[in-house]
């Protein structure tokens, strides 16, 4: 492995920036973040990053590393080309903050318009609900979200479209779906997800899956799932007759 | 003059992981005003990276367990000197605290019944831990989170707090910056709940990430507040010690639950060879046993592997010392072995250590079902911190508050795996009450301008003095490195005196500390706004550990090697003295009632 390498890091603000070149030494099993950190603490003490976990667990670190949506601290030097500059922006669906940090709020005022979790009456005595496991796992694969919005970035919808204000984008699919099939939940977003949310926007595109981290498979299991309750709830003329009556 | 935005609150709570949500959902379902605080965005706080479970003597695996046994096995692994008051809550209150995880939309891994399935984990006399895959912390405070959005909270993420706020003794609210834009933010309040998690960054091998510089800690300690305990370091037996940058992440006790082994170079388990006597009875003889223990069988004793986690640490810690290590100076973790017991072993693994396997395979290139892992001790949780009464969670400050790491108590020398996310959310749910209580049983406060002016202008000094000055990053590494060395997993007074000079150094260098750039998103300010707290806990730490002349919990003293009855009859107490200085004090530890001597003694 090369013992220095270069890293090409966008540094800037809302009002603009320039990509700014840096040179660091490198070592075996390194990781992208730990780049961005020597950089940091030796030749640009005021670079803006934002980080929590290093294990990939909290999803902090999301950014376009050789134009790929990654995580920071789960991307290997060693899975890289270091003959040439290792590229390092920051996501571009989002409003830039400074260097690598984005404006990621809007995802949480999202997630607040999506109706909250309601569950049934407990099943026993003690307050409580029995559920099999093999109900659980389903619902448990969304759960594994880090919420690292690496699908919003790449969603074509948001990052070009700039739909933000109509369509919840990839992550926001997913959470819904968790809600929908979890086994305890008796709550409606059928109605919400076709009007409010837009699901009609996704054309299955499957970039978001292709991003993520944990391995979601997000439109397979969550959003065709969950067209396919809008389809039912609003295209097929009997279902439809039964949910007005 | 300093310009601040001002948002007031009936009760503010600092710190967004499990604790400090749990704290602001109690808080707001009262109708108060609550508003939340946090260095990070919102779910991203450390409660993620916890990953074995949540421990409550539910008993749905195993019908014996009971409050009274999670009490006694929570005394045993902090060898006594826990606050027994809080040991008791706790240990009634988790199984309430998790079924109403799931009433908010947790989704825990479940029994063939259909009940919440549990786990064994070091130091539980029964299969205790609640969890979903080795990913429970993530589930939490998701589940707080997605849950707490709705009860009326408002939430300023990226904000740092700088110091708290007093008027006449009593706390009245905070000051401090949101780090997107470099404003100043006042945050009035009735009552303050701090819980803002632990100290690990001071070490070098952590398992912590950057927020957790003991903030908590400080400002409490800062406002006259009493620390406790703050000599018990909690040295995470396995963490990752290859390749070098992600040394120090954690490999969850999971791995050991489910069977995993530790072995050394010559291939041995050493753990059989060192079983400390009070856990003598409830230990297995054989290998074999230990096994059986594993997959359910309820006559067969636990494997020495899930011994407390100060001990597990210190024999790694032996083995590495004595030539008997693995390549990169730890030992080796295999859980692959069980493919000798188990069919689908392969398949078996990466569903119940999903995040285990993602982590090496992703980070070290290794394949847990095939080969051992290596790990090594990590610092990884604070079981000292602020002192405050067992049932209300109020410090010594009339309406500051904390819960879950940052507060001291249920832990006593040693926590046992499981019982932190327990006791965030016990324990944040008491905090949130009575913070709430505090501030309806109480009148407004005045907010003492000169407090904010002086906070404000001290937070901006090392602008003026810019990038001449010295570089906040390098003062952490050099206090990282003492730390680790001189105050770490094995202690001795002269490398413990040797670190008060380092850190006496450090705070000079950290006075002369100069930025360049501006106030909006920073880093290298925030690193630098982080220091004091950082050298003020790592001292708390050093001299009380200096005080206790014994080794007890998670403190082995090299000088003192044995443990010493007549300390175990006494805390330490860390505060200000009148003249600024750091005062270490004995403390006798709080009487117990006679209903939980009589538990101690039938459970011994
Ligand atoms: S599949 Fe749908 S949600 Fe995913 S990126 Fe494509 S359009 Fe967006
Ligand atoms: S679904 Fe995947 S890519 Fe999208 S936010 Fe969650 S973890 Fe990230
Ligand atoms: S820092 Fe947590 S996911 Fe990268």
């Amino acid at each position: 492995m090369a013992t220095q390498a270069m890293f090409r890091i966008w540094r800037g603000d809302a009002s603009g920036g320039e990509f700014r070149d840096y040179t660091t030494p490198v070592e075996e099993g390194m990781v992208v973040l730990d780049a961005v950190h020597r950089v940091q603490a030796r030749l640009a003490p005021d670079m803006a990053v934002r980080w929590n976990c290093k294990a990939g667990k909290c999803g902090s670190c999301s950014a376009e590393i050789n134009g790929m949506p990654k995580l920071m601290c789960m991307t290997r030097l060693s899975d890289l080309n270091l003959d040439m500059p290792v590229v390092i922006e920051p996501m571009h669906a989002f409003p830039p903050i400074r260097d690598l940090v984005t404006d990621v709020s809007w995802n949480f005022r999202v997630k607040k318009s999506i109706k909250k979790f309601r569950p049934r009456a407990p099943d026993a005595e003690d307050g409580s609900w029995r559920m099999q496991q093999a109900d659980v796992e389903r619902v448990q694969e969304f759960r594994k979200c880090i919420e690292c919005f690496l699908c919003q970035d790449v969603c074509h919808v948001l990052r070009e479209h700039h739909k933000h204000e109509e369509f919840i984008g990839p992550r926001f699919l997913v959470y819904a779906a968790a809600l929908e099939m979890h086994p305890l939940d008796i709550e409606d977003r059928v109605t919400d997800l076709k009007n409010k949310h837009n699901i009609g926007y996704c054309n299955i595109t499957t970039c978001c899956r292709q991003v993520c981290p944990e391995f979601i498979t997000i439109t397979e299991n969550a959003i065709i799932p969950l067209k396919e309750r809008v389809v039912d709830r609003f295209f097929d003329p009997l279902k439809q007759l039964l949910h007005i009556l | 003059m300093a310009e601040y935005r001002s948002y007031p609150y009936d009760v503010l709570v600092i710190g967004a992981g499990g604790a400090g949500l749990r704290a602001a959902i109690e808080a707001a379902s009262t109708g108060l005003k609550v508003g939340v605080v946090c260095k990070s965005l919102l779910g991203k706080a450390h409660t993620v990276m916890a990953e074995g479970g949540v421990a409550a003597a539910l008993a749905n695996v195993d019908d014996r367990d009971n409050w009274r046994v999670h009490f006694a096995d929570t005394m045993r692994g902090g060898q006594y000197l826990n606050n027994s008051r809080m040991a008791e809550l706790h240990a009634k209150e988790a199984p309430d605290r998790v079924r109403e995880l799931e009433s908010w939309g947790a989704l825990f891994d479940r029994t063939k019944d259909g009940r919440i399935l549990q786990r064994n984990f070091g130091g539980h006399r029964y299969p205790r831990l609640a969890h979903v895959g080795d990913r429970t912390g993530l589930e939490m405070i998701r589940t707080l989170q997605d849950h707490g959005i709705h009860s009326g909270m408002e939430v300023h993420m990226e904000c740092t707090v700088l110091s708290l706020l007093l008027d006449s003794g009593r706390v009245s609210g905070a000051f401090g910056y949101d780090r997107e834009k470099g404003h100043f933010m006042l945050w009035p309040a009735k009552a303050v709940v701090l819980a803002t998690g632990g100290i690990g960054r001071a070490f070098k091998i952590t398992s912590n990430s950057w927020e957790y510089t003991g903030d908590g800690d400080a400002l409490a300690y800062r406002a006259g507040a009493e620390l406790l305990d703050m000599e018990f370091v909690q040295f995470h037996p396995t963490g990752m010690v290859w390749p070098i940058s992600v040394r120090g992440i954690l490999v969850t006790e999971g791995v050991r639950g489910e069977g995993g082994v530790l072995r050394n170079s010559e291939g041995k388990r050493f753990m059989f060879d060192d079983i400390p006597d009070n856990y003598k009875e409830q230990t297995a003889d054989t290998e074999d046993e230990g096994w059986r223990y594993t997959i359910g069988d309820k006559n067969a004793r636990r494997p020495p592997e899930l011994l407390t986690r100060d001990h597990v640490a210190r024999c790694i810690n032996r083995e590495v010392k004595a030539g008997r290590g693995s390549p990169h100076g730890g030992v080796y973790l295999d859980i692959a072995w069980i493919k000798q017991h188990i069919k689908n072993a392969p398949e078996h693994i990466k569903r119940k250590l999903p995040s285990m396997y993602h982590q090496f395979k992703e980070l070290a290139g290794i394949d847990i079902t095939k080969e051992p892992m290596e790990v090594g001790p990590t610092t990884h949780y604070m079981m000292g911190g602020i002192r405050v009464d067992g049932d209300s969670q109020m410090s010594t400050v009339p309406g500051l508050f904390a819960a879950g790491e940052v507060a001291a108590g249920l832990h006593g020398a040693n926590r046992l795996g499981g019982n932190s996310l327990s006791d965030l959310i016990v324990f944040g749910q008491r905090a949130g009450h009575f913070a709430a209580e505090f501030a309806k049983h109480n009148d407004a406060i005045a907010i003492d301008a000169e407090q904010v002016q002086s906070a404000a202008a001290a937070s901006i000094t090392p602008f003026e003095r810019g990038p001449a000055g010295e570089n906040p990053y390098q003062i952490q590494y050099d206090l990282q490195d003492s730390m680790q060395d001189l105050v770490g997993i094995v202690r001795t007074e002269d490398e413990m005196q040797r670190a008060l000079g380092v850190i006496d150094e450090l705070r000079t260098r950290a006075a002369r500390v100069g930025i360049a750039g501006n106030r909006q998103y920073n880093n290298g300010w925030h690193t630098a706004m982080d220091l004091d707290n950082m050298l003020l806990v790592s001292e708390a730490i050093t001299r009380a550990a200096l005080l206790r002349k014994e080794s007890r919990g998670a403190q082995f003293r090299e000088d003192f090697p044995d443990k010493d009855p007549e300390w175990g009859k006494y805390n330490i107490v860390v505060l200000r003295g009148a003249g600024g200085e750091m005062r270490v004090e004995k403390r006798e530890i709080q009487p117990m009632s006679a209903e939980l001597k009589g538990i101690i003694e039938e459970m011994k």
